[in-house]
């Protein structure tokens, strides 16, 4: 197992540096001159030259490129933004904290209500409960984020005044941000967690279970919703990384300063290192999520646990 | 609950089942009535489909929820109508006095749980002992199946078929059940494992008292076995008697064509000998005697009405219109 983690973790050295290639490169070939943008529109051109030369946006693509890559993955000198000044490495040290909070509130909300929920439909397949369940799903993964969030502002900050509708501050400003976050990650859960419910739900194996005499909720729990996990963990898993990676429009609808706002902000006025940084940050984190979901289908799953080990001592035949 | 004295241990009268969807009923039992006594061993016989894991299912009460309803008849354990008990009722007496042993080892256990936690399961739920004292007899449980006991923390993928097939046994004996029902509990296992396991049931049976209902296909293993036979053909048991009586008069021609299926080792015989026609779409029963379309000896009383149980000159029952016809051997 020990081995298999860290194969996967060397793995994530190639791919974390094609992302940042990939980036960088995307980047520099995008038309938008970034010294023109800092420098507002009545700047002379020497102005600007000098400034494109300030910033090393005259050298050649692959001096360039060597730069970025060495000062990042060798000094870990992550750079600051061109516009605010603000060195990279502060910003992400407040900003992440938030993104990370308000993902994990999402995450847990959604894992609470939609993986019951699923389990609700899938065991009364076809009746009322089923209904409900599905129905709930089907707006939920229907409803845009964006169009949810104005909703909510619209009902709890302008009519109601309970709630914040911007900024970040004490527990009532991840509320709202929270509940447009989770109810795409519930909506999946649900559907997910019901069709592979239903599939194993008529496995002989959970017949063997009623035959032992288990009552109804132990069969439910302990025999057919951890076969019917793995699925589940991959729809947990991305989720998390997405809610990690900073939710971009939520936080942009709702002001957070997150990692999310971050990035987007970076993208819209060209500024390279925010934008670079922040993509190799959000490869990092999904490679991270994918690692655990795939260590988690270990912890769930005994067959994929002996697939992970079969270098170890002992031969598994497989049958 | 009266508990009558004297009455049979098991006793299954007019059992109907049927598989509904929307649109069409299954008729999978069809008045099923049989009775099995303490110790002794009932084989239910018949093609794959007659109802016979049915009628098993039905004594536990663990039909799918969907989809399937017993629609009619009583089930009593020791003269207490199982069907009328409570499903808390139910889950005291599941593996605890009745416990089953399923046909396909493959799929009866829980891929995601140890083998010897699936022993301990049923053991922990149908006692108060220690966890350290469950644990124990579940590893007693894996050695008097030929598994030894170091293996109770492996995973059903590390075990082979017969391995598994021996899982379940244990599982199905662990907490000493009154009833067995064993649901051919070698077919899916290769010919050199199947003896073996039969004759680890059959010694476990006679060490432990239990009466067992055996769902076959096989005569032999019938032969070797059971005390009692049951036929069933299409959801009815057209002949049911002793052992004895059943092997030395067959009187229904659905059971004598069983008999007639079995090639003779003695003589060089060229070609099998099938019984003619296929088993009846059980969503489309023929009426009258469901055999009648396949059947030589069908007279036209055959085509409509009840079928009459008749009790043949050596004393068993049979659903036959035309036993006397049969016993000469007339037809044709």
């Amino acid at each position: 197992m020990l081995r298999y983690t860290l194969r996967r973790l060397l793995w994530m050295i190639p791919i974390v540096l094609g992302v940042a290639i990939l980036v960088f490169t995307l980047m520099t070939f995008c038309p938008g001159d970034p010294a023109q943008i800092l420098l507002s529109g009545s700047a002379t051109d020497e102005d600007i030259q000098a400034l494109r030369d300030n910033l090393g946006l005259n050298d050649p693509y692959l001096v360039r490129l060597g730069n970025f890559l060495g000062n990042t993955f060798l000094k870990f000198d992550l750079g600051s933004s061109w516009m605010t000044k603000v060195a990279i490495k502060d910003e992400i040290a407040t900003r992440l904290p938030r993104t990370f909070t308000l993902g994990i509130i999402s995450l847990l909300i959604s894992v609470a209500v939609g993986i019951p929920l699923g389990i609700i439909a899938a065991v009364n397949q076809g009746r009322l409960g089923d209904n409900i369940a599905t129905a709930l799903a089907l707006i939920g993964a229907s409803i845009p984020g964006f169009w949810l969030a104005l909703l909510l502002i619209l009902l709890f900050s302008v009519k109601l005044n309970w709630l914040p509708s911007m900024g970040i501050g004490g527990v009532k400003y991840y509320i709202l941000p929270a509940l447009t976050g989770c109810t795409y990650g519930i909506a999946t859960l649900t559907r997910q967690t019901r069709s592979s419910m239903l599939d194993v739900i008529r496995s002989d194996y959970i017949t063997t279970a009623r035959s032992k005499g288990v009552s109804e909720l132990h069969v439910i729990t302990r025999h057919a919703l951890k076969n019917a996990l793995i699925p589940i963990i991959t729809v947990v898993g991305t989720h998390f990384g997405m809610m990690l990676g900073g939710q971009m429009i939520t936080e942009t609808i709702f002001s957070i300063p997150g990692m999310g706002s971050y990035i987007i902000g970076g993208v819209n006025q060209r500024d390279y290192p925010v934008v670079q940084i922040g993509s190799i940050f959000l490869a990092i984190v999904f490679s991270l999520s994918m690692l655990v979901v795939d260590l988690l289908y270990a912890a769930a799953d005994p067959r994929i646990k002996a697939r992970y080990s079969q270098s170890a001592k002992r031969k598994v035949k497989t049958k | 609950m009266t508990e009558t004295k004297n009455a049979p241990f098991l006793e299954i009268n007019d059992l109907k089942v049927e598989y509904f969807t929307k649109e069409s009923v299954v008729h999978a039992v069809n008045g099923v009535t049989l009775t099995l006594e303490k110790g002794k061993t009932l084989g239910l016989v018949g093609e794959t489909g007659a109802g016979k894991t049915t009628v098993a299912k039905s004594i536990l009460r663990i039909l799918p929820d969907v989809g399937a309803r017993i629609v009619g008849g009583e089930i009593k354990l020791e003269g207490r109508d199982l069907l009328k008990s409570s499903e808390a009722e139910m889950r005291q007496i599941r593996g605890k006095r009745i416990s089953m042993i399923f046909q396909d080892p493959m799929t009866a256990l829980n891929p995601v749980q140890r083998v010897g936690d699936q022993i301990a399961e049923v053991i922990a739920l149908h006692s108060n002992e220690s966890a350290e004292a469950v644990r124990k007899r579940a590893e007693d449980m894996l050695e008097m199946v030929n598994i030894p006991r170091e293996r109770y923390s492996e995973y059903p993928h590390q075990f082979s078929g017969g391995m598994k097939q021996r899982v379940v046994i244990a599982i199905a004996l662990a907490c000493n059940p009154e009833l067995l029902l064993a649901d051919e509990p070698t077919t899916a296992l290769d010919v050199t494992i199947q003896a073996q396991v039969l004759r680890l049931i059959a010694q476990l049976r006679d060490k432990l008292g239990t009466s067992m209902m055996l769902i076959t296909h096989d005569m032999g293993v019938v032969a070797t076995h059971c005390d009692t036979v049951a036929v069933v053909y299409a959801g009815s048991v057209v002949e049911y008697g002793t052992k004895e009586q059943v092997f030395d008069h067959p009187t229904h021609p659905y059971t004598i064509g069983l008999f007639g299926a079995i090639p003779n080792m003695n003589v060089d015989e060229r070609w099998l000998h099938p019984i003619e026609g296929l088993p009846p779409d059980p969503s489309h029963l023929p009426t009258g005697c469901a055999f009648h379309p396949r059947c030589k000896y069908a007279t036209e009383a055959c085509r409509t009405g009840e079928v009459p149980t008749v009790i043949t000159p050596d004393g068993h029952q049979c659903r036959c219109h035309n036993t006397d016809a049969v016993l000469k051997g007339e037809g044709k």
